[in-house]
Formats: structure tokens, sequence, C-alpha cells
């Protein structure tokens, strides 16, 4: 039982991250009709917000000290980041030791501008173009998001600790009824589950209960309408790409201290987000959530040695059985609205 | 009447040898008018770097060329020379390899064997490479290597150790300086006896492919010796970033020990997530958890950060030994790029010093000749004490380092601390050994 509710536990934290990618997948399909195959690294690039935003917290003043020596033999360099000249040396450690959650500040304009700037200046122009383009060219851009990458961070994973309050992992179980030490669970991915939530949670009551949020869903339902009665629903639509870049950004912010943050990262989850987002319906934000949390625990399960000693590798191949299950027997997708891909 | 002494079959023998012929790579037949596969005749030597470029060791591969053209410099004497001051040979004189001046081409595996076995044969049809070296990975390396031999050249693997490289994949044409899976495991089991006990449990958890194999079958025997038991060996596909649903069966397996047999970042973040899942701070079995990660690189160490606090692995070598080699080594590279090098960049320095001096030994670029001098060649110098290449298998015996990790280390380069210089005697397998089994040299090469 333990087990079951360790990989519960696991599953729902994968579909987090799913869940808020595959979110904003569907809500650019959902508006603008366009297969964003760049959203992958727009999760990358948020997770890369947070590296940044390390290396600004920790940027530092250069001295040497002649009685410490460094591998050469030369006077050690000592740097004092300036947060800790600035600020009290506690304090500028607490600013660096939340550069993570602090991230969120720099990310939110960052990606909001990246996805206006996408949207404007290279997706608009694929409109009017088939699917197959508009993958081909979101897919270049993420190949070129990847390198640009790369050239200023470098291949490898950089380490992203979570605040030193979340570090370490909590008996989650014995809150809710077991024994001790049964149910032992990173405090930092609970912490992603929840921040999860409140963003899904956040996006969903901003499309509902705003005057903004209701164009917007009047737009996805009917955009001709809603055009007609002198409504500007292409700038709402440019405003939505630039929330659902948002909403991946955070995501990859959050993600950062679960797994050190590399250029390739966004690739890792794009397909399978979009798969997230086939099975839970083309445009539909409910059926990308179900779906996404769904696959991810589906997935955790699939991990469990006795699933993997009676059909071994279905851990990789699952979500995609799943897909092709779905794809077959209601093409719309759990939740998908009658008639998308269904002709 | 006429007679014909054309017959069908002999149409058939002649257009076969004629077919096969026109099909034959070009790197077999463009040398036939010298005795081997582009043998230099100008005033340069061209050797080809094949390091990964871009994909997930790209920053491996940038170390490993900073390293190709650090010793191609000392080579053609510029510099202060490195290596070639402490080395044992003094074959090499600072003035380029028989009068000819070292000349380099670059590939980029992009660690995928495809990819590395298509830059390679660039290398050597277009750009005349006489040797290939570099390479992060043991599939890149079996596949390049088995290339170099029908080609024709000499392969000096880079960073690979799984052991097929020197065992069932191993060719006369080709040299490993690296250690290896077996060696590894060789020099950890007493250590962790020492530290850990001999009563304890392990959980493997593997990435599924070549190195990981043998990684996992070499460590699991090691340590079952000194009376460990094996729990559980649970395959990770290379492609995946999220451990955790292989992690969390650990906590209730009963095991006391993880053996993570994962490198680059598939050991980056299982570590990271074992260390988060609290198996660190767990007492079971009435002792403390453990993890082990059995290789080591500095690379890997930097990504991990604190995490690596107190965990032992191994390595080929480290920058802070103390051995002239090493200090002269660490002394040339610090001062060109500012900071020490890695294992990676060590074993390809040393590899194409080793080529070079086997060519000046030799008195030959001929690839034969260069076996005939590399096999059976012992030497010291170059940073990891006594070194023979056995010629048996190809296979470089020498000390084999056991680290421990240090979460307070002072910056990023000091991460991991030696903890034993494990003697080669302690690492050294028969060339029949059951884990090197199945495979042939086979004959030399030159391609002519």
């Amino acid at each position: 039982m333990d087990a079951l509710l360790l990989q519960i536990m696991n599953g729902l934290d994968k579909g987090s991250a799913y869940a808020l990618i595959a979110l904003g997948l569907t809500l650019i399909f959902g508006t603008l009709g366009v297969v964003n195959f760049a959203h992958g690294a727009l999760f990358m690039i948020g997770a890369f917000c947070a590296v940044t935003m390390q290396k600004i917290l920790t940027l530092s003043a250069t001295t040497y000290d002649p009685l410490k020596l460094d591998f050469l033999g030369n006077p050690a360099m000592i740097k004092t980041p300036y947060v800790n000249t600035w600020f009290s040396e506690d304090f500028g450690a607490l600013l660096i030791d939340w550069s993570v959650p602090l991230s969120i500040l720099l990310a939110i304009p960052v990606m909001i501008g990246l996805g206006f700037i996408m949207e404007r200046g290279l997706i608009k122009h694929f409109y009017k173009r088939p699917h197959a383009d508009q993958i081909l060219v979101t897919f270049g851009l993420a190949i070129v998001l990847q390198e640009i990458i790369k050239y200023f961070y470098g291949a490898n994973p950089i380490p992203m600790p979570a605040p030193e309050m979340f570090k370490g992992s909590i008996d989650f179980g014995m809150m809710i009824g077991f024994d001790a030490n049964q149910v032992i669970y990173p405090a930092w991915r609970l912490v992603y589950f929840l921040f999860s939530t409140v963003v899904i949670a956040a996006v969903f009551a901003f499309l509902q209960f705003t005057t903004f949020g209701m164009v917007v869903r009047a737009g996805m339902a009917d955009r001709e309408t809603v055009g007609l009665l002198g409504i500007d629903i292409d700038k709402r639509f440019t405003l939505m790409f630039g929330i659902a870049a948002a909403v991946a950004g955070l995501a990859g912010v959050m993600y950062t201290p679960i797994n050190s943050p590399n250029y390739h990262m966004g690739m890792d989850f794009l397909v399978l987000s979009f798969v997230v987002v086939v099975v839970g319906g083309m445009g539909s934000l409910p059926g990308a959530v179900l779906a996404g949390f769904a696959l991810g625990v589906l997935q955790s399960f699939a991990s469990m040695n006795e699933v993997k000693s009676l059909l071994p590798g279905i851990d990789q191949v699952i979500i995609y059985l799943v897909a092709i299950v779905i794809l077959l027997t209601r093409p719309r997708g759990l939740m998908g609205r009658k008639g998308v891909m269904e002709e | 009447m006429s007679t014909s002494n054309f017959t069908r079959r002999g149409v058939l023998k002649t257009g076969a040898i004629a077919g096969a012929g026109l099909a034959t790579p070009t790197f077999f037949t463009a040398g036939s008018a010298s005795a081997f596969t582009n043998d230099p005749t100008g005033s340069s030597v061209t050797f080809g770097f094949n390091v990964p470029q871009t994909g997930p060791y790209a920053d491996e591969g940038m170390d490993e060329l900073r390293a190709f053209e650090l010793a191609v410099e000392h080579l053609n004497g510029e510099g202060d020379g490195g290596m070639l001051n402490t080395f044992s040979s003094n074959a090499l004189g600072g003035n380029g390899i028989l009068g000819k001046k070292v000349a380099f081409v670059t590939g980029d595996t992009q660690t995928k064997s495809d990819a590395a076995r298509a830059s390679a044969q660039s290398m050597i049809q277009k750009d005349g490479a006489i040797m290939i070296s570099g390479g992060s990975s043991s599939g890149v390396a079996v596949a390049v290597q088995g290339l170099c031999q029908e080609a024709g050249v000499i392969f000096m693997a880079g960073l690979t150790h799984s052991n097929d490289t020197t065992g069932k994949d191993r060719k006369r044409n080709g040299f490993r300086h690296f250690f290896n899976a077996y060696m590894s495991a060789a020099a950890l089991a007493p250590v962790l006896k020492k530290e850990y006990g001999a009563d304890r449990k392990a959980y493997h958890l593997t990435a599924d492919y070549t190195w990981g194999w043998t990684q996992q079958a070499s460590i699991a025997a090691a340590t079952e010796a000194v009376g460990w038991q094996t729990v559980n060996n649970v395959l990770t596909p290379l492609a995946d970033t999220d451990f955790s649903a292989y992690i969390a069966p650990v906590l209730n397996s009963g095991a006391d020990v993880l053996v993570l047999n994962h490198y680059g970042g598939n050991m980056v973040n299982s570590l990271t997530q074992a260390v988060q899942f609290g198996l660190r701070d767990k007492m079971v079995n009435g002792k403390q958890f453990e993890i082990v990660v059995p290789l080591y690189s500095e690379l890997m160490a930097k990504g991990a950060g604190k995490n690596i606090g107190g965990i032992l692995g191994s390595t080929n070598w480290s920058w802070k030994l103390q051995d002239e080699g090493t200090k002269a080594f660490v002394k040339s590279f610090g001062t060109k790029y500012g900071f020490p090098p890695s294992n990676a960049a060590h074993t390809c320095y040393v590899q194409t010093l080793l080529y070079a001096d086997a060519a000046a030994r030799a008195g030959s670029f001929n690839p034969c000749a260069i076996v005939e001098a590399l096999e059976g060649f012992e030497f010291d110098g170059l940073g990891n004490g006594k070194t023979l290449y056995r010629a048996d298998d190809h296979q470089c015996f020498k000390d084999v380092l056991v680290q421990k990790g240090n979460a307070e280390a002072a910056n990023e380069y000091e991460l991991l601390e030696i903890v034993e210089v494990t003697p080669v005697d302690q690492v050294t397998y028969a060339s029949d050994h059951p884990m090197f089994a199945g495979g042939e040299l086979g004959e030399c090469n030159a391609g002519a």
C-alpha cells in the first residue's frame, strides 16, 4: 500500500509538469490554432531563468587571498557576493538560498515578453499554413533556442538547490495515518505539486471569472463572431500566447531542484506533453490537466518493478499505447470538442 | 566455326570481382600506391579528433578537445612541453613526429554511434587522418574502433569505460588508456567493505546499454566477493531524466546501499533525486543507508553539486595527484585554460602523446608498426605511475583512484578528494577473464 501511495505521489508530481506544459500547448492550439513544438523550449527557458537569477544573486566581487593558494600555486581567488555586501551577510545568504522561488519574479515578464516576440515575430505568419508547416517552424525555433542556451550556459546540467527548509524529505505517511518511515517523500516535490495546482487554478479562474477570459473563451468557441462584434481578438490571443509561455516557464523554474536544468530538458517533456494534449483533447483545458495527471500516474505505475517484470519495457510505451487507444476509439480525446480531430 | 573463350561462369566470376572492387570503400583502395592508409607524404601528419561537440556530453568533448590541442602544441614544440618533459620515453623531441609537423581535424560524434562513424570516416577519407582519437561513450568507442580497424588506421580511445571495448569488441588497431568497469569494481570493493562493512544489501540502478551492463556486472561480482548481497538490479532507459519511480521502491526493498551505475546527466539526476528522497538520512538494518557511484568524473561532480558529499566512486586520474607528470600537465592546461583538466582531458592528452611516441620509436606511421611499438609498451611519467599497454588486449594497466565527494569543497574543482590509490596489481585480470571473453584482436590492418 505504501509503495502504491509513493507511486501515486510520484505520478501526480510528474503529471504536474505534464499538465502545466500541456495546458499552455492546448491553450495556444485552442486560441491560435497553432501546434507549438517550441513549447518544451519555453519550459527549458523558464528553468534557465532560475539559473540566471542564481547567477545574478551570486555575482561577486573578486579578491585574492595570498595566504591561500589555487591549483597553480597562485594566490587563491575569493569571491564575495555583492548581495552580501549590499545587505547583511545573513540576508544575502537568504536571497541566494531562495533563488529558485525568487526566479518567478524574473520568469513571468521574461516569458510573457518572449511569448509575445515569438507570436508576433514568427508564428503569426504561419496561422494560415498547414499544421505540418507550423510544426516544422516551431520545432526549428526550439532547436535554435536550445543552441542559444547551450552557447551561454554549456551542455552540462547545472545544480539548482531548493531552499534549505525544503531540501530534505518529510514523513508524508505519518501525516495521513501510516507508520513512521513508510512513506517518505521529498519536500520540494510536494511544493511543486501544490505550486502546479495553484497555477492551474489561477489560469482557470482567469479564464472563467474575468471579462478578458470570457472574451478569450468566446473567441476559442467562435473566433469569427467575436471579431464581428468589434473585439480585437487577435490582440487577446497574442496575450494568451504570452500567458501560455509564462505557465510553461513557471513549470520550468520550479522544476529545477528536481532535475538539474540542461539545454535539452524541454525536448524530454515536449513529446510526452503533446501526447497528453492529444489524449486530453486538442484545445481542451480541463482535458489537458486531467490527462496530464492521469498519464503521470499511469507512467509511474508502469515503472513499478512488479509491473515491469510482467511486461518489460511497458513504462516506456504506456503513454503512447494509451494515445493509440484514444485516437482509435475517441479521436477528439477525453474532453475534446466534438468535431476536432474527427474529420 | 568460331570459338569463344568467354564462358557463362567466367563472365560471372569476372563481373563479381569487378563489382566487389567498385563497391569497396575508397579508404581500402585510395592508399593502394602507398604501403598503408593515408601515408603522410607532405610536411605534416594529420590526426582526427572525434569528440562530442554537440549533445549531452558536449562539455566533456570540449575538455577533450582542449587537451588534444595542447598535446599537438607540445608535439610541435610550442608551449612549455607539458608531459613531454616527464615522459619516460625520450623518442619525442618537440619537433613534430618523424620530421613532420602535427596537424589535426575535428569531428562531432554527437554521442551517437552512426554520427561518430560518419565523422571518423570523413576525417579518414577526406582529411587524410592517420589516427583517430576521442569520444565520451563506450557505444561510440566500439563503433569507431571497428571502423578504424576496417579502414587501416589507429584508434586511440578517449573516455570509454565498458569492459567490451578491450573485451569482446577489442581490435588490433584499437588502444585504450582509460580504465574499465572491472578495474573500477576491483578498486572500489575493498574500500566499500572497509567503509561500510561486509554485511550489506545493494540495490542497483543501471543505465540500459553496454557500459551500464558491464559496470553493473563488474561491481556486483566484486561486492558479492567481499560479502555483499545484490538485492535487485533495475535497468533504466538512457533517455530517462526523472528516476523517482525507480528510487521509490528502493526505500522499502530492505537494501541499505544504492549503487548508481549511471554516467553523465543520468548520474546527476539519479543521485540528486536519491538524496532528495532522503536515502542518505535513512537507517536500514541498523545501518546508515549509503549511495555508491562506481564511475565518477569531475564534470558529473560539478553537475551534482553538494549532493555528492560522502559518496564513493572511482576515477582514472585526478589533477590533485602529486607526481611530476600530473603536475606538468596541470600546469600547462591550467595556464592555458584557467582551470584544472578533467579525467577525459588527461586520457586524451596522454593517448596523443603515446601514439606520437610509438610512431617515433617505430620510425614509421604504418599502423602495423605503431601496433608493434605500443603492444607491451611500459612507460611512466604520464600521471598514473608505471603503466603497461598489454599486448593481449590493448588495455592499459595502471593504478586506479578511489575518490569521495566533498560537500564542503571550496570550489567546483575540489568536489572530489582522493581516498585511495589502488595499486595496479589489485585491478589486473587475465585477458581471457569471463567478463572480457568472446573477443579477438585479429590481424593488424594497414589498409594497403
